[in-house]
């Protein structure tokens, strides 16, 4: 009976890893399949690789780009912006959200304002900001600032008030002072949701950061990408993309590290 | 025996925008010292309300609070253990003494001391999500008791359980307070708890609550509570009290 149901087990466990494993290289092919297809396409005249790009040409952009162009220098100010301005912008933002919690007035006064201000599309008010802060790198950081706030306030504030009534008029019971529930009760209780809010935000931040880089700057991929289609050289702007895709998927698997780090234990 | 807590004819009301519920209604009653009274009545009565006014979470709308002994320290223990996930069981154990800001070495070991005699010294730096239903009712327990409280007042602290969960942890969480020597008020809408753990049982009638009958239970020697012949007619009598039509 044992041996059988370790038998079982083990076949159990050998099934699931065979489909870790399939998921993966299914995944590896999509990827190549979508490169291989979009290159054959390009050799063969399908699509003009003038408008299009091709991924040889690209690959070397990239170094052309890294050689000539400081690629790294670009790259490094994009990631410094944006880790830069989700960061300000989660604990501004957080902060924000306890003020409002704290004052319940103050959060029932804001209410409209703030519901207004998630659905304008923030990077309308970069142009703005430009003229405002100036055409440097503090504006593009302004700028992935303004675009995530909204966001992380609300979501915050949302699980801030969600927290158990009860688990609050526990540390009541003892004693404590409003200070201590959000200290002890409120905001610990919160931080899945805001770590939650970390990782939307990184997005966000992106965006805002582009959208920045388009209208400012002189550095930065932002920059590379609306510069490449001034000068209609297509595959530096798909090379910038492809880098920038690579960055995102490099930040958000730094979020949920730190996410799990966070939550270890609960 | 000495009074230890009483209640001087407190009413309390609700303020709607389009109503006022009169919740509580002339309630006097007195709690001895060391004794575990209980109060029954049917759901929505006002029990629950009747103990944030005696902690002093919610001031009544008329009436008065006296606690005799000095100092005036209420425990406090709700529905469900709402121990705190991301504490450990010693670190929640300890919450009423950091938010008091007794952490003091000799309190410190008070709570060890606790947490090892009812058989959760392993458990300590754990986390509450390791825990049985009865065990983190008795965490939350010592989480209250940590604070030298005089007077306990228990909320259905046994309503979130199992059925047979709730039978053992009842009994033990009773036995744990008669040997701390608490006083503690203790609300329950399930007659045969009241009847099996306390030494009076306080009948309330439906909202708004008044007070309808107060019983001194004493049952024959050498039974256990639940065994003894008495039960079923302490049980009937109080049935018969609360006048339940479903």
């Amino acid at each position: 009976m044992h041996e059988t149901a370790s038998l079982e087990h083990s076949l159990y466990l050998k099934k699931i890893k065979q489909r870790k494993i399939l998921v993966k290289i299914s995944q590896i092919s999509l990827l190549a399949a979508f490169f291989g297809i979009w290159e054959a396409a390009a050799v063969i005249k399908l699509i003009d690789p003038f408008i299009f790009g091709q991924p040889s040409q690209m690959f070397k952009d990239m170094i052309f780009l890294a050689k000539e162009f400081n690629l790294l220098f670009h790259i490094r100010v994009t990631l410094g912006e944006c880790i830069l301005g989700f960061l300000i912008s989660t604990i501004l933002g957080t902060f924000i959200a306890m003020l409002l919690w704290w004052n319940d007035f103050l959060q029932k006064t804001l209410n409209p304002y703030l519901v207004v201000l998630n659905s304008l599309p923030k990077t309308a008010l970069a142009p703005i900001l430009i003229v405002w802060i100036g055409n440097n790198v503090r504006a593009v950081i302004f700028t992935a600032v303004i675009t995530s706030i909204i966001v992380t306030v609300l979501s915050v504030l949302t699980g801030f008030n969600e927290v158990s009534k009860d688990k609050i008029k526990l540390v009541r019971t003892f004693g404590g002072t409003k200070l201590d529930v959000l200290l002890k009760v409120v905001f610990p209780a919160s931080i899945p949701t805001i770590a939650n809010a970390l990782d939307i935000n990184i997005g966000l931040s992106f965006v805002g950061v582009i959208v920045g880089e388009f209208l400012v700057a002189k550095y930065g991929l932002g920059y590379l990408i609306s510069y490449g289609s001034q000068i209609l050289r297509m595959s530096w702007v798909m090379t910038s993309i492809i880098i920038l895709c690579l960055l995102a998927a490099l930040v958000h698997r730094l979020a949920v590290a730190l996410m799990k780090a966070c939550l270890s234990g609960r | 025996m000495n009074n230890m807590l009483e209640l001087v004819h407190i009413s309390k009301n609700y303020h709607e925008a389009s109503s006022v519920t009169q919740a509580i209604q002339d309630i006097s009653l007195e709690v001895r010292d060391g004794e575990l009274l209980s109060i029954v009545g049917p759901s929505g009565c006002g029990k629950s309300t009747l103990l944030s006014i005696i902690s002093g979470l919610a001031p009544p709308s008329s009436g008065e609070i006296r606690i005799l002994k000095q100092p005036a320290t209420v425990g406090y223990m709700l529905q469900q253990d709402h121990l705190f996930g991301w504490r450990t069981i010693f670190q929640n154990a300890c919450l009423g003494l950091e938010i008091q800001k007794k952490l003091t070495e000799e309190n410190l070991s008070f709570v060890h001391q606790l947490l090892r005699q009812y058989g959760l010294a392993e458990f300590e730096n754990r986390y509450p999500s390791c825990l049985s239903g009865g065990m983190r009712q008795r965490a939350a327990l010592i989480r209250t008791l940590a604070v030298k409280p005089n007077i306990l007042l228990l909320d259905e602290p046994f309503s979130a359980l199992d059925y047979q969960t709730r039978l053992y942890v009842a009994d033990e969480i009773t036995s744990i307070i008669r040997l701390e020597k608490k006083t503690a008020v203790f609300v329950t809408h399930d007659i045969s708890e009241a009847v099996a753990a306390s030494d009076r049982v306080a009948v309330l009638t439906r909202r708004p609550a008044k007070l309808q009958a107060i019983h001194q239970i004493e049952f024959s020697p050498g039974f256990k509570p639940r065994e003894a012949p008495e039960f079923r007619e302490y049980f009937n009598l109080i049935w018969k009290e609360l006048d339940i039509h479903a």
